[in-house]
């Protein structure tokens, strides 16, 4: 990959270091009183993030700070492998240690339901939703991430939750939509703003939680909790999001980063 | 009667917060029984078991007939005022700043004359009615109080001092979440709280009740999670200098024991909310609470545990909640040990099952959450460290006196309860 003597990787490392190409944080804030996942209370909860303090250059430990943090696999932004859902549990390297490491850096779509999602809650995103996007910003690419933008990581927490007494209601993907990307397109994973892949009321789709369900059964990957995705071009851009190697992890928080071309505008 | 306690005005800012000194503390072991009975609100007295006799103060023998068979008795509360001494100054640093202080003999209906601390609406040589309650130091002390109810009886200043009365106190009611929390929120409030502090967990997942607990006179809603340090923390260095009784009434209970459960997740969580909750509550508002305990009409006085009674001795069919409760006991008494000195009492209201979800399937009777706040804010008026709530506490703890190791085996029968 040679030309006048510079490689890619060469020609990026100039990039990066003139800020041609700029790297855009999509992870939020491990913090406490970040929202997660809220199950019915007879099954096991989603740990939430928290810290304890070993010691802050005092008696614990005079001149260093550190501290224990906890937390769910599924905390925050966070990665899904392919175990986490009951369809890939029996799929070979499918936990966040043994996942092949080149998925995890991958060109992204960033496909917007912005408009959508702000008229309706429930917004499902369909087959042809994404065959219209298509129309405009081109084919989905094999092997890439492509992520559903809803504005929903602007929201307050409660709102960003949004839970009522029928349950959440957050927009996402209907099961076609991920059978086509899945089978049509060859996508390496799907990921959202909202607290999970599925939409809130995802349970009462066919078949319930068509994201978790499809996507891991066929050995895809998850992406949740994402932030920022307003800064992403429609295409273009390159996802670097590997999670922590936590064996036979069923996935990982994790910062998620996005290479995105300055463009010459 | 007596003049009624006004709100405090705001508090000098330069003015040196008043330490908490103490009256006498020592008592012999034998003593700790009046102790002991008077923490729980009991007029007891020594009987001996083979004369007779009634005895006080604590005796090691019987000074009628040289028994050691002297036990501690309830006793019949009435009596007489028959002579009474208004102390005007002493050397105790205690009194000396609180005289003058009002004491007597008063001749008991159970046949003794004993010394108390006589209530200001209590009339020359009347009838009085004897309680008997821990002071500052956390020793049982006797009162006299007048026979019949009168006005503002609990504003006098020397039974106040007895008393962790929640009116004109700021109180923090540490999970507002629950029907629990929200009872005790109304019944501190209706008790004349001039604030009450309600911690809301988790507050981006809605609750029942939230509108009506915003509404109670005198609540503010704070962010409170009692499972998060950081959270606890600063709540505490919010309004940890104004919170003068502390009721936690978060509780994290599932039913299951140890071998019947997959994995320790949900004992985690037990032990998340049960035991480092107060241990976390305790780190973040015990030393301030310890530094206000004489600290005006509004010292802080109380710091309020609700305790499932399987605390005392699991119950296996809640048997993995049972043991976190049992450590949130042992935190407790840990707890009393470390106020000791501050005036502050630790109150353990120990109740039997509750009428709420995690419960529903267990058959009456059970305590409402209405009930076991009433319960509390009762026993706060009159000043216990203990508390049953509850038929079925009130019978655990009698089988638990009598003899634990027989309760234990009873609790761990096939169909023990």
């Amino acid at each position: 990959m040679s030309t006048n003597g510079t490689t890619a990787l060469s020609a990026l490392a100039e990039a990066l270091s003139k800020g041609s190409v700029r790297t855009v944080d999509l992870t939020h804030t491990l913090d406490p009183d970040f929202p997660v996942i809220i199950l019915p209370p007879e099954f096991g909860q989603c740990a939430r993030f928290r810290v304890e303090e070993v010691s802050r250059y005092d008696d614990r430990g005079p001149a260093w700070y550190w501290r224990n943090f906890s937390c769910s696999e599924h905390t925050g932004t966070h990665f899904d492998a392919p175990v986490h859902w009951v369809s890939g549990k029996d799929l070979p390297n499918a936990s966040v240690d043994s996942i092949p490491v080149e998925g995890f850096v991958r060109p992204v779509c960033v496909v917007d339901c912005s408009k959508q999602s702000a008229e309706d809650e429930d917004f499902l995103m369909t087959k042809d939703f994404l065959l219209a996007w298509e129309e405009e910003h081109g084919r989905i690419p094999e092997g890439c991430w492509v992520l559903m933008r809803t504005d929903w990581s602007k929201r307050n927490p409660a709102a960003y939750l949004n839970m009522r007494e029928d349950g959440a209601h957050s927009p996402g993907p209907d099961g076609g939509a991920i059978t086509f990307l899945i089978e049509e397109r060859n996508v390496v994973g799907f990921g959202t703003e909202c607290v999970g892949t599925d939409a809130g009321q995802g349970a009462h789709l066919s078949p319930p939680y068509p994201a978790h369900f499809l996507l891991h059964g066929a050995g895809r990957y998850g992406l949740q909790c994402l932030a920022n995705l307003d800064l992403l071009p429609p295409t273009g851009a390159m996802l670097i999001c590997p999670p922590l190697k936590i064996k036979h992890g069923s996935g990982s928080p994790l910062r998620v980063l996005a290479l995105v071309e300055e463009t010459s505008s | 009667m007596t003049e009624a306690i006004q709100r405090p005005r705001r508090k000098d800012p330069q003015k040196r917060t008043v330490l908490p000194t103490l009256p006498p503390t020592s008592r012999s072991r034998k003593a700790l029984g009046f102790t002991a009975a008077a923490a729980a609100g009991r007029f007891v007295l020594q009987k001996c078991d083979d004369c007779g006799a009634v005895t006080y103060p604590p005796r090691e023998a019987c000074p009628k007939c040289l028994s050691m068979a002297l036990n501690w008795r309830d006793m019949p509360d009435g009596g007489r005022l028959i002579a009474e001494t208004t102390i005007q100054t002493s050397t105790n640093v205690y009194f000396r700043e609180r005289t003058p202080w009002r004491t007597g003999t008063i001749e008991l209906d159970a046949g003794i004359t004993v010394l108390a601390h006589i209530h200001g609406d209590v009339a020359q040589s009347g009838r009085v009615r004897m309680i008997a309650r821990t002071d500052k130091s956390g020793q049982g002390v006797l009162m006299a109080l007048p026979e019949q109810e009168t006005a503002n009886m609990a504003d006098d200043k020397q039974l106040r001092e007895l008393t962790c009365d929640p009116k004109h106190r700021r109180v923090l009611v540490t999970d507002g979440r629950t029907a629990l929390g929200q009872a005790m929120a109304n019944a501190v409030s209706a008790a004349g709280a001039s604030t009450v502090f309600v911690g809301i967990a988790e507050t981006w997942r809605p609750y029942a009740g939230a509108d009506e607990l915003a509404a109670i006179p005198n609540v503010e809603v704070m962010a409170l999670d009692v499972t998060d340090s950081i959270s606890v923390k600063e709540l505490a260095s919010e309004i940890g200098g104004k919170v003068d009784i502390l009721i936690n009434t978060a509780e994290h209970i599932r039913a299951g024991g140890a071998m019947d459960r997959d994995g320790i997740v949900t004992a985690r969580d037990e032990m998340e909310v049960n035991y480092f909750g107060p241990l976390r509550l305790i780190q973040a508002f015990g030393p301030g609470m310890r530094f206000r305990g004489a600290d005006g009409v509004n010292s802080a006085c109380a710091w309020v545990n609700l305790l499932s009674v399987y605390a005392l001795s699991n119950w296996p069919a809640y048997g993995s909640t049972s043991a976190s409760q049992a450590a949130a006991y042992s935190l407790s008494q840990c707890l009393r040990g470390e106020f000791r000195g501050s005036g502050v009492k630790v109150l353990n209201a120990l109740f039997g099952p509750l009428e709420e979800d995690w419960r529903q399937h267990l058959p009456p009777p059970k305590v409402t959450p209405e009930g076991l706040a009433k319960a509390v804010v009762g026993a706060l008026q009159q000043g216990l460290e203990e508390l049953a709530v509850g038929a079925v506490a009130e019978d655990f703890l009698v089988r638990w006196k009598e003899d634990p190791r027989v309760l234990e085996r009873e609790l761990t029968q096939p169909e023990g309860a």
